[in-house]
């Protein structure tokens, strides 16, 4: 036991080296974890901030002017007033994702009590944008037509008073969410790689055949390289967490840092033996590329970093939930956004435990059939 | 005598090593030059700047008349040098067969049909390959892949014919035949100039001419004869010594070989040991006992299944049939402790390439777990022995293959196994570091009762040998001692008697004398600038390996469909089923009803109450909860006398995007209740004073579908077009193809379009199949131009597969191709382009970024041209900037691609 500890030591410090003996590999981790985050949690908005829509106003009246000038930001740019005739080319060509149009005598009609209506063009591709902003616009407008009448005839107030409070994240600020987000996706694409193909480089260049006379077993290489590259991988996503996410983008960060390094390293394993398995399942560095590419995508896009899960159908859900990825994405959020404590997540962390060690042992399966035998 | 080739004062440095210093010499023309020298002393390198293919660092090199610093002279006389790497075969495709392996050269060349049928078969009937064309090289025989190596290299009659140890690891019977073959070439084309390395001397005494090399200078030159006489030595080998620094030759004397004591007992015993792959059998039913001590000898012709034998014997392979002992005990292919009684190398080499000499030592003293300070000590003696002092800080992929040998020799004998199993341990290992590893075994058996059991292909060392087993074609031909083998057939020596042995199982019958080459030499398309033959050769070539790669045929269009059957059904934004608790303190009327419409709602989906504010944290923070509703005591009261009460929604903020559109819903929620109130409580007052109509454009239903369907499409090629090029060139760098790229005419732009083409095609009918799902499976329509999508798809294709051309060309490992490419291609492709978040509410940067990319500028094709129904026109401005992100990678991919070797 303890020899196959070290022996596992050995080989890891092997992977070391050559992760370090590759500055391109070492390059893109960079990237990956620094500017990579901050392009994507500086450049992706999920809610709605400075949205740029515009205003066709035929009424040219004060309530026109006064919904024209209402919608601000952080919600939205400064709307261009444009003409009828520019509403198709300014939205085709996705500049506008919202369009307004005040229609002639929509003052008077509102004042007259003759409830006017007024149109909010939304392009309702722009999926993420399109649903809510429509919901803003709406409030906007009636608030502003609704105070605009009261100081016309002194109206009284809304009849109930609604406070909707956002914990954890008072403001929404989506740059909050993508940053650490991003993380985690980072270290699912480098480990799910890095793993897989350090292994179909053994294999293509006949070094496992080599490991495999010598007094090592399936089982202590394939350790040793979830071992290396996970503990880089750790190390890597904490300093950007600290340094970039922390530091940098200035988002704060509630929960147990210790106790999200223990998930990580759970989660690790798990993903890294993930990319293992894959390379049993191919035999050349194409091939591994080929494979690893929609696994990768789909645990990018579908383990609830990106959009929620509860947009998913439930087969989805259920699928999605023999991943290691939808439990560490629920964990991170708990721990990091939410401050929980090991009594809140216990259950995803089993579970992240669970899916590494079925996910080890199919691999150790696969690898003894395929990695030993002959081309 | 006019020289064919000339080098004048050429130094070329790797690192610190001084692979050529300062040579300067002249090869003479029309006739048989021999390089002769131990390994590493720049064999290679003198060949690899006379071939052109690698770049000279200092001094001039003048081959076939020109500069070859001159671009111009080397594209000029490519197609009159022919150049055969090093390494069994690493210029050949294996899942091609013979026959296209050749065809695939003779188009390099620009041969029409007739004229590379009638040379594929001259060359196939000269060399005895003629009985199998449709074999794939990769399953051929490491003679025959020489063979064929040598037809690629003759298919277009070269001037000069360079050879880099071309029967390194081939066997005597094929040797032979090579060497002949080379003759007869040569008595039909006596102009033809021939310069081979070679570290066999016996080889190098039918030669013309020799240069002997050491350390990077000229030690003599002249012919054979001359050599001997010079040094008035009767053998080359000797010859060879005598020329060498005295320092070199100090320690060089005759290999004795003891006698053996017998050991007690059996160390390997194969029992009707048998191994089949599929239909083939490659080991048939065989038996021999290897006695403890003993030095056996295992010969026979490649591909024979001496190293499949091996392989069982490590328990690498689980026989099919039979059994192998090893010390009496079945063998365990598990069981540690027998492991580190065992060493083995194998034939290729397989030690890290990234890590240094010494550390390789290093690691694999670490997992024998040598005890230290033994351990230390241990590898310092292994670089002594092993004479790898000089090179121990430096990477094995530096070294020449003998010093790379010597490595793993020094490996498999580092943890002092009692058993050493060695596949060709001494292929390509000049002869003095072959006398001294000899000289080590000879030592480990007799003074430590090593038993040794080895593969060769020089008859010398099998003398050495206590007995030799002969094996052809899977079985045991022989076993004896050697002399005993050579008294018994009445032969001069052993490699008679061997030849003998091969030629009575019915192999190597002389190839009929060849016809001379008919057809005359297309010299004219060698010197075109681009050639559409040349690219199509590779276009083919490329199309034929995918073809045959049926996982990776598989991969790349099941990958794409099932991301978009996955994300056409996965990716909405509809936000449903968000758990909620309420705390209704009030429990009144007013309250329900208010409830009521959250309960209704699809969007929400009730868990049971919450009672207190630290159960709403808790529940809240375990992310079991979206929302909490909580409604105070007195609302219904405060309610009907208008006093305005307040409700307080608690949402879960971690995800902003969730917790917006539960936002959004509350309002939506909250209006229609205000209404409902309204009416109840019998206000006329309409609930607003205007109508607000939103008017959702391109998709009226605001079905995902609509927008995520195209997105994925954007997503899927910009994706795997461009993981499907990204390994092609690199690839080729790896396994070793990449030598006929420097080699031959080509150019940087034919191989490159060449070895792109395939996969455009491949990835326009990935999207044709895309398309189709799309249209019939989801019901899609395509509301605008047809032609501007799927022209766009085109450019798009064009520009991403481009795209992993360039890492392709820049990179140096597939790892690192691998990884920069799905980076690269993912970051942009999900997050700027629009496929998520709208392109208009990205930031400055976050523009920038997807506008640097191909995928932004076709994802406002593909939603225009499905779902916003926008014509031509409009459009063409993004097809133009497509074609220009394809053209501009490409042209950095050209840029970054260097014909010559560095």
């Amino acid at each position: 036991m303890v020899s196959s500890l070290w022996r596992i030591f050995r080989l890891s410090v092997k992977e070391f080296r050559s992760l370090l003996a590759d500055p391109v590999l070492l390059g893109i981790m960079f990237y990956v974890f620094t500017v990579a985050v901050v392009q994507v949690a500086t450049g992706l908005k999920f809610e709605v901030e400075s949205a740029q829509a515009a205003i066709v106003d035929e009424d040219h009246s004060e309530l026109s002017r006064r919904i024209t000038s209402a919608l601000l930001p952080p919600l939205f740019k400064t709307a261009d007033v444009i003409a009828p005739s520019e509403i198709d080319s300014g939205m085709d060509s996705g500049r506008y994702v919202f369009v307004v149009e005040i229609p002639p005598k929509f003052e008077s009609d509102a004042l007259a009590g003759k409830t006017p209506s007024i149109q909010i063009n939304v392009d309702a591709t722009a999926m993420a944008l399109a649903g809510n902003g429509a919901v803003y616009i709406q409030e906007i407008v009636l608030r502003e037509t609704a105070s605009f009448l009261r100081r016309a005839d002194g109206d009284s107030a809304a009849p109930v008073d609604l406070v909707v409070r956002s914990k954890f994240n008072p403001n929404l600020n989506s740059m909050w969410f993508t940053a650490v987000m991003e993380v985690i996706n980072n270290v699912a694409i480098l480990s799910v790689i890095l793993t897989g193909s350090a292994l179909i480089r053994e294999r293509e260049h006949g070094t496992i055949e080599h490991l495999l006379v010598m007094p090592v077993t399936p089982l202590e290489i394939m350790l040793a390289k979830i071992f290396a590259n996970g503990a880089v991988i750790v190390a890597a996503s904490m300093l950007s967490l600290q340094v970039v996410v922390r530091w940098g983008l200035g988002i704060p960060i509630v929960g147990s840092v210790p106790l999200f390094i223990v998930g990580s390293i759970l989660f690790m394993i798990s993903v890294t033996a993930l990319g293992l398995l894959l390379a049993t399942f191919a035999r050349t560095m194409p091939q591994f590329g080929l494979l690893s590419l929609p696994v990768i995508i789909i645990l990018y896009l579908l383990s609830g970093s990106t959009t929620p899960l509860e947009t998913m159908p439930s087969w989805l859900q259920f699928v999605m939930a023999f991943t290691p990825n939808t439990h560490f994405v629920a964990f991170a959020q708990a721990v990091l956004y939410r401050g929980a404590g090991v009594d809140m997540v216990w259950r995803e962390m089993l579970i992240l435990a669970v899916i590494g060690v079925a996910i080890l042992a199919l691999c150790r399966t696969r690898f003894a059939k395929t990695i030993s035998a002959q081309d | 005598m006019s020289d064919v080739a000339a080098l004048a004062n050429v130094t070329q440095l790797y690192g610190t090593t001084r692979a050529l210093d300062d040579v300067t010499i002249a090869l003479p023309e029309g006739k048989m030059i021999g390089l002769i020298g131990p390994d590493g002393v720049g064999k290679s390198t003198l060949l690899a700047l006379v071939a052109g293919v690698r770049r000279i660092q200092s001094g001039g090199v003048t081959a076939l008349g020109g500069d070859m610093a001159d671009s111009g002279h080397r594209a000029a006389c490519a197609a009159r040098i022919a150049y055969m790497p090093q390494g069994l075969g690493r210029n050949l495709y294996p899942t091609l067969s013979v026959f296209e392996n050749l065809d695939f050269f003779g188009r390099l060349f620009g041969q029409g049909a007739a004229e590379r049928e009638a040379r594929i078969k001259e060359l196939l009937a000269s060399t005895g390959l003629d009985p199998f064309p449709d074999r794939p090289a990769g399953q051929l025989s490491g003679g025959m892949k020489q063979k064929l190596s040598l037809c690629c290299a003759l298919i277009h009659d070269p001037d000069l014919l360079i050879l880099d140890e071309p029967t390194t690891g081939v066997d005597p019977l094929s040797r032979r035949q090579f060497w002949d073959l080379i003759d007869r070439i040569r008595a039909r084309r006596p102009g033809m100039s021939v310069a081979v390395a070679t570290a066999y001397m016996e080889e190098a005494e039918r030669f013309d001419w020799l240069a002997a090399l050491d350390g990077g200078k000229i030690i003599g030159s002249g012919a054979p004869a001359d050599l001997r006489a010079l040094t008035r030595e009767k053998s080359l080998d000797a010859a060879f010594i005598a020329l060498l620094p005295p320092e070199a030759r100090a320690d060089h004397s005759a290999v004795v070989l003891p006698p053996l004591v017998e050991g007690e007992g059996y160390a390997i015993e194969a029992e009707n040991l048998t191994c089949r792959f599929g239909k083939f059998t490659a080991v048939d039913h065989v038996n021999f006992r290897i006695r403890r001590g003993e030095i056996f000898g295992f010969l026979g012709s490649n591909g024979c299944g001496k190293s499949t034998t091996m392989k069982m014997l490590t328990g690498l392979l689980a026989p099919t049939e039979g059994e192998a002992l090893l010390f009496g005990q079945r063998l365990d292919a598990g069981d540690m402790a027998t492991r580190r009684r065992v060493g083995y190398m194998s034939q290729g080499f397989s030690l890290y390439s990234e890590l240094t000499v010494r550390q390789n030592l290093v690691l694999h003293a670490q997992l024998f777990e040598l005890p230290e300070p033994g351990a230390t000590a241990r590898v310092k003696e292994m670089l002594a022995r092993f004479d790898l002092d000089g090179v121990a800080d430096q990477k094995p992929e530096s070294l020449p293959l003998g010093i790379r040998q010597r490595l793993q020799l020094a490996v498999a004998v580092l943890h002092k196994p009692e058993v050493l199993i060695l596949d060709e341990p001494t292929s390509g290992v000049d002869p003095i570091a072959r006398d001294s590893f000899w000289r080590l075994l000879i030592a480990l058996s007799r003074e430590d009762g090593v038993t040794i059991f080895i593969s060769t292909h020089f008859m010398n060392e099998a003398e050495r040998c206590d007995r030799i087993s002969l094996m052809h074609a899977g079985k045991v031909l022989a076993v004896d001692a050697p002399a005993a083998l050579v008294a018994a057939r009445g032969k001069a020596d052993l490699e008679q008697t061997f030849i003998s042995y091969l030629e009575g199982a019915g192999e190597g019958a002389e190839p009929a004398e060849a016809v001379g080459f008919s057809a005359p030499r297309a010299a004219a398309s060698a010197v075109r600038r681009f050639d559409p033959a040349r690219l199509w050769a590779y276009a083919r070539r490329e199309a034929m390996e995918i073809l045959r790669d049926r996982l990776r045929l598989i991969f790349a269009f099941v990958g794409p469909l099932t991301l978009l059957l996955t994300f056409g059904y996965g990716i909405s934004f509809d936000v449903e089923n968000l758990a909620y608790a309420v705390n209704d303190q009030d429990n009144s009327l007013e309250s329900r009803e208010l409830l009521e419409n959250f309960a209704g709602s699809r969007y929400f989906s009730q868990k049971s109450d919450v009672t207190s504010a630290s159960e709403i944290d808790r529940r809240l923070s375990t992310g079991e909860l979206k929302l909490v509703v909580e409604i105070p005591a007195g609302f219904g009261r405060d309610l009907v006398a208008g006093k305005g009460p307040r409700v307080a929604v608690w949402i879960d903020g971690a995800m902003p995007f969730r917790g917006e559109t539960i936002r959004s819903y509350i309002t939506g929620i909250s209006q229609t209740w205000l209404a409902e109130q309204h009416r109840r409580r019998g206000l006329t007052v309409a609930a607003s004073p205007i109508n607000v109509e939103t008017r959702f454009r391109y998709n009226q239903a605001f079905k995902s579908i609509y927008s995520i369907i195209p997105g994925v499409i954007m997503l899927i090629l910009m994706l795997v077009p461009s993981m499907l090029t990204a390994l092609g060139v690199v690839r080729e760098k790896e396994v070793g193809s990449i030598a006929n790229f420097r080699s031959t005419p080509v150019t940087r732009v034919e191989f490159l379009l060449g070895k792109q083409a395939p996969y455009i095609v491949l990835s326009f009918v990935s999207f044709g199949i895309l398309m189709a799902t799309a249209l019939l499976l989801f019901g899609l329509p395509v509301r605008g131009s047809a032609l501007a999508l799927v022209l766009g798809a085109a450019f798009y294709i064009y520009a991403t597969t481009s795209l992993g051309i360039l890492f392709s060309a820049f990179l140096r490992t597939q790892v690192a191709a691998l990884f920069a490419t799905a980076v690269v291609s993912i970051i942009p492709a999900v997050n700027f382009s629009g496929l998520l978040v709208s392109v208009a509410s990205l930031s400055t940067g976050g523009r920038l970024v997807g506008l640097a990319f191909p995928c932004g500028w076709f994802q406002e094709i593909s939603i225009g041209a499905f779902t916003k129904g926008m014509d031509f026109m409009h459009l063409a401005p993004n097809l133009l900037v497509l074609l220009a992100f394809g053209l501009f990678y490409q042209l950095c991919a050209v840029l970054a691609l260097r014909k010559q070797e560095a």
